[in-house]
């Protein structure tokens, strides 16, 4: 797997994404936005923030759409 | 203090209700059906003499001294095989009796060398007891008889000795091989005079098949089978109980001492995980807790080129607090961490995560359970409720049918292997699921009744694969399902496994089982009575390890295998301490008791008892933590007792992340391999130098007890303390149980738990609080701690990790029985006698084709990083797979292994690994370069 670290972050949300896919759409979109919530530190959840902002290359549609409801995180 | 001294009651207990009454001695006495007179009259403080019967084995009848009378029945027959009967009298001490057992022992004693004074077992000698039990004051036959001295002796263990003069052919060490440990490895060879012990044909004991887990040692009533440290050290003055600091199983042992010199480590038969049985490791591997390799003393150094300088507590702690404030000064309050260590005690892991999440004030703590079972925290805490295992080890001696999944008990988990082994022995069926064959596979007595050996990393296709068979033939529990379970959710998970892409039959072809065994397995498991499913690492270090978690809880819940004895699901858990760091909210998402940081309420509790403010993000998981240093972003770490650059995959990466941190902290007992990118070094102290508890696989909570003072002068919660107060953050503990009583005020399921408990209980499994005053032997019975239990589908999905050209095998990592993860403790000790190296094993055919011959040194390859180590031939793996462990820094089996990891929690997948193997003749560049950094760093200034 890649190093660089957008790309890894985009590689992860797609796992969550697949893990999910087999449930309904909206289902699949929703857990996988919680799952990102609940489990990535908020530099992980800004930086695949801009990535989004920036297009989301890379990104499977149900990991795009769960990443674009995201709200940012709060600073520390 | 004194010796803890158990009873032995000679036979087993009987597990009747139905109550006999009988008199002995005079006495009246009322005990379970099948109870053996011999047994009956221990309850009433009555020792019958004895030679080959001990309470941990079935009664053989062979000494003849356990003899007594019967009123109305004819002879004198042996107590330990009589069973008492209704209404029956009897007599254990008459003239009768006495001239019996006396012309018994003269037998036993004419050919016995008689040199009691010198004798290693001089004092802890049942012969010797039984000679002035039965009054034994002169033999007829003289004392110039053959005493076999001659024969010598057998020292070819390194931690026993074999005095075959001794021996007294009671069979008890022989029993204890095969009914308490299962290896078989013993039996009595010759005959008359000519009888003794043999292990194997004759071997000596360390080519035979031994195991050395000490069950012969523990039943001799002699010197036969007697520790070297007994004879080294003399016989121990006292003792105290306490909790072994190896596996999950966490099992109970006596520290016996002279003075504060540990004599030896004997099972406990109190011991609610172990009833009394131990392995190689706790019973014999703690001599690395004197090697001369522990640090005793704090060190610093500015950069890790430079050498240590050894400093006192105070200089280095406040080196590491300055450390720590100017580096979140500069890059803010996230840019530091730390990992809490599943080695040390719930009250050292809870400290740490507290300093972390009060005294950084950010939630960046993470543990070793990262790399091991953080999918069975995630996969059974969506379905059940409960991020753990749902029995108590007891719960086997009633399974019916036993379910393993990438595990391998038998060495990774001994002393639970030995006890999976006696009930198999007793007609229950077995299944395995694993690549390897291992031994549980096919063993003396034991034959699974279906191994499918599946390729590395189709876990989730084959338990779904099950799943539909028992689905598609109507093998489902409905009545559980639609008591227990969301009955919708059930109804879209039948359907979606009973899609024919799911069959055996079509997914055969990448899972490499055949279809037929498949439905073979699935048929016994949901049919053949209470269903027991057991799973380890191989389950989930994988990039789907949550999802074949998740899998395993839809198979027990769609068959009704949950919420009683002989069923469940049960991870087997790696590290002594890996259940209770778990639980001590080591996880960077939650609190202690598995409640998210994001919850107010949850937090406001812990921030009222802190006095300080909490951050209700997630932290970082230990694979970001690494990705966010080589990023830039992570500067600071505090790691207690764990070796991440040895057992975290992909050790470039680990590498490159510690050598980017301004301030690495390590707390341990020994400069292990994370210590080389260190800039302060904090000693650590073992497990018999510290008060605490462990929580074990089954959820049992567990004291540790001080048998000696902390050699480096602190126990490691008293060092985390210091560390905290220099960082702002007051603590004030005087005592491990004032940690406890914390722990139980903010934590749910500990409400109960505290250390008066503990000592009168023994051991208590959570939740242990209002409504379960006593604990939790089993989970989930009536109903789901989350209320209705939650089906969820399970598509596989293919690794990335794939094979082709360059790399077409697969490597799968694992331990074996000697050594233990990354071997600190163990390569410390005489263990590495049966594993000096880490080896590869190979099947012939790979082997073949690439000009490799057993022995050869071969190297390791794959897109992440090369090694070399010897090759072994074997058959336990199929073509196209290559096994080995990571228990050696020379090997570093982790420099192959990739940074792919589970999709819901980071856990690595260690155990898929695409490789290619070749010739070689001699370490790889990484080794060479890796050894040089090591020599240099390990550099200890003089004074």
């Amino acid at each position: 797997m890649s190093h660089n670290s957008t790309e890894k972050l985009v590689y992860m949300a797609n796992q969550i994404a697949t893990a999910f896919a087999a449930q309904k759409h909206e289902a699949a979109v929703e857990a996988t936005r919680t799952h990102i919530k609940k489990f990535w530190d908020p530099r992980m959840r800004s930086k695949i923030a801009e990535h989004v902002a920036h297009g989301g290359e890379g990104l499977q549609p149900i990991a795009r759409e769960a990443l674009e409801g995201l709200q940012a995180p709060k600073a520390a | 203090m004194s010796l803890v001294h158990e009873i032995d009651y000679g036979t087993p207990a009987s597990k009747s209700e139905k109550l006999v009454t009988l008199t002995i001695d005079g006495m009246t006495v009322q005990v379970p059906e099948g109870t053996s007179i011999m047994r009956a009259a221990m309850e009433v403080g009555n020792q019958i003499p004895k030679l080959c019967a001990t309470d941990m084995l079935d009664a053989f009848g062979s000494c003849r001294l356990c003899l007594v009378e019967i009123e109305g029945r004819n002879g004198t027959p042996a107590s330990c095989t009589t069973p008492v009967a209704d209404g029956i009298v009897v007599k254990t001490q008459t003239e009768r009796l006495k001239k019996i057992r006396k012309g018994v022992m003269e037998l036993y004693i004419s050919d016995h060398p008689l040199d009691c004074l010198t004798c290693s077992a001089n004092g802890d000698c049942e012969l010797q007891d039984m000679a002035g039990v039965v009054g034994l004051r002169d033999v007829r036959y003289g004392y110039e008889g053959e005493n076999h001295t001659k024969l010598g002796k057998d020292e070819s263990n390194p931690y026993f000795t074999y005095e075959k003069s001794k021996c007294i052919v009671c069979n008890r060490c022989v029993r204890a091989c095969e009914e308490v440990q299962g290896t078989f490895a013993l039996t009595i060879s010759g005959r008359g005079f000519d009888s003794r012990v043999s292990p194997g044909m004759d071997e000596s004991f360390l080519t035979s098949e031994c195991v050395s887990c000490g069950a012969c040692v523990q039943s001799c009533p002699t010197a036969t089978l007697n520790e070297k440290a007994m004879y080294n050290i003399g016989t121990p003055e006292h003792s105290v109980v306490t909790t072994c600091a190896y596996c999950g199983v966490g099992c109970t042992f006596k520290a016996e001492m002279r003075g504060d010199e540990l004599v030896r480590m004997v099972p406990y038969k109190d011991g609610k995980a172990n009833r009394g049985h131990s392995c190689v490791k706790g019973r014999f591997a703690y001599g690395y807790a004197v090697h001369q390799d522990r640090i005793l003393k704090p060190m610093i150094r500015s950069s890790i080129h430079e050498p240590w300088k050894e400093v006192s507590y105070e200089e280095a702690i406040a080196y590491a607090a300055s450390e720590f404030k100017r580096i979140q000064e500069k890059y803010g309050k996230r840019s530091v961490g730390g990992i809490t260590s599943s080695r040390c005690t719930n009250e050292e892991t809870y400290l740490v995560q507290k300093l972390i999440r009060g005294g950084f004030g950010n939630n960046n703590v993470d543990t070793c359970a990262r790399v091991c079972h953080s999918p069975t925290g995630y996969g059974l805490s969506v379905t059940y409720g409960t991020s753990a295992g749902t029995q108590d080890f007891d719960s086997i001696e009633e399974s019916d049918v036993v379910l393993i999944i990438g595990a391998n008990p038998t060495d990774g988990h001994p002393v639970f292997g030995s006890r999976l082994k006696k009930r198999l022995r007793q007609g229950a069926k077995l299944i395995v699921v694993d690549p390897r064959r291992t031994d549980v596979v096919r063993s003396p007595h034991i034959e699974a009744a279906y191994h499918l050996p599946l390729r590395p990393g189709t876990n989730v296709a084959i338990v779904t694969a099950m799943a539909h068979v028992i689905v598609t033939e109507g093998l489902v529990n409905e009545q559980f399902v639609r008591e227990r379970c969301d009955w919708e959710e059930f109804q879209e998970w039948a359907a979606f496994v009973a899609e024919e892409r799911h069959s055996p039959e079509a997914v055969e072809k990448y899972t490499g089982v055949p279809a037929d065994a498949v439905r073979g397995a699935a048929r016994l498991y949901a049919t053949g009575g209470n269903g027991a499913i057991y799973y380890g690492l191989g389950v989930t270090e994988h990039s789907q390890g949550s999802t074949t978690v998740i899998a395993i809880a839809n198979l027990a819940m769609a068959t009704g295998n949950i919420g009683r004895n002989g069923v469940g699901v049960n991870p087997l858990r790696g590290q002594n301490n890996v259940q209770g760091s778990c639980d001590m909210g080591s996880f960077p998402h939650e609190l202690p008791g598995y409640r998210h940081i994001s919850d107010d309420a949850t937090r406001a509790s812990f921030e009222a008892l802190w006095g300080v403010g909490l951050d209700d993000e997630p932290g970082l998981r230990i694979p970001n933590m690494f990705d966010a240093a080589v990023e830039g972003t992570y500067k600071g770490m505090y790691v207690q007792g764990e070796d991440i650059l040895q057992s975290d995959p992909d050790t470039k990466h680990v590498s490159a992340g510690l050598a980017a941190l301004e301030c690495l902290v390590v707390q341990d007992l020994f400069l292990n391999e994370t210590a080389n990118y260190a800039h302060v070094f904090l000693p650590g102290c073992s497990f018999l130098e510290k008060d605490g508890t462990f929580t074990n696989a089954e959820r049992r909570i567990q004291r540790i007890r001080k048998v000696m003072a902390p050699k480096n002068g602190y126990a490691d919660w008293e060092v985390t303390q210091m560390l905290s107060n220099a960082l702002g953050f007051p603590m004030t503990y005087s005592h491990p149980g004032e940690i406890m009583d914390e722990i139980a005020a903010l934590t749910p399921s500990f409400a109960g738990v505290n250390y008066k408990l503990l000592d009168e209980m023994g051991s208590v499994q959570w939740p242990c609080n209002e409504k379960a005053p006593e604990g939790t032997p089993i989970m989930h019975i009536g109903g789901f701690v989350r209320g209705k239990g939650k089906f969820m589908l399970t598509e596989y999905v293919p690794t990335d990790e794939k094979t082709g050209p360059r790399f077409p095998l697969l490597l799968t990592t694992g331990r074996i029985l000697s050594q233990y993860n990354v071997g600190a403790q163990t390569r410390r000790t005489e263990n590495v006698v049966w594993h000096p190296e880490d080896v590869l094993e190979i099947h012939a055919h790979d082997a073949e084709v690439r000009g490799i011959r057993d022995g050869d040194f071969v190297k390791l390859d794959s897109r992440a990083g090369s090694t070399s180590l010897r090759a072994v031939i074997s058959d336990r793996v199929a073509p196209g797979v290559v096994y080995t462990t990571f228990h050696h820094p020379v090997t570093q089996a982790n420099v192959v292994t990739t940074d792919y990891s589970d999709w819901a929690t980071n856990c690595p997948e260690y155990k898929v690994t695409a490789v290619q193997v070749s010739p070689s003749n001699g370490p790889t560049q990484w080794q060479e370069e890796y050894e040089n950094l090591s020599r240099t760093s390990r550099r200890i200034a003089a004074e």
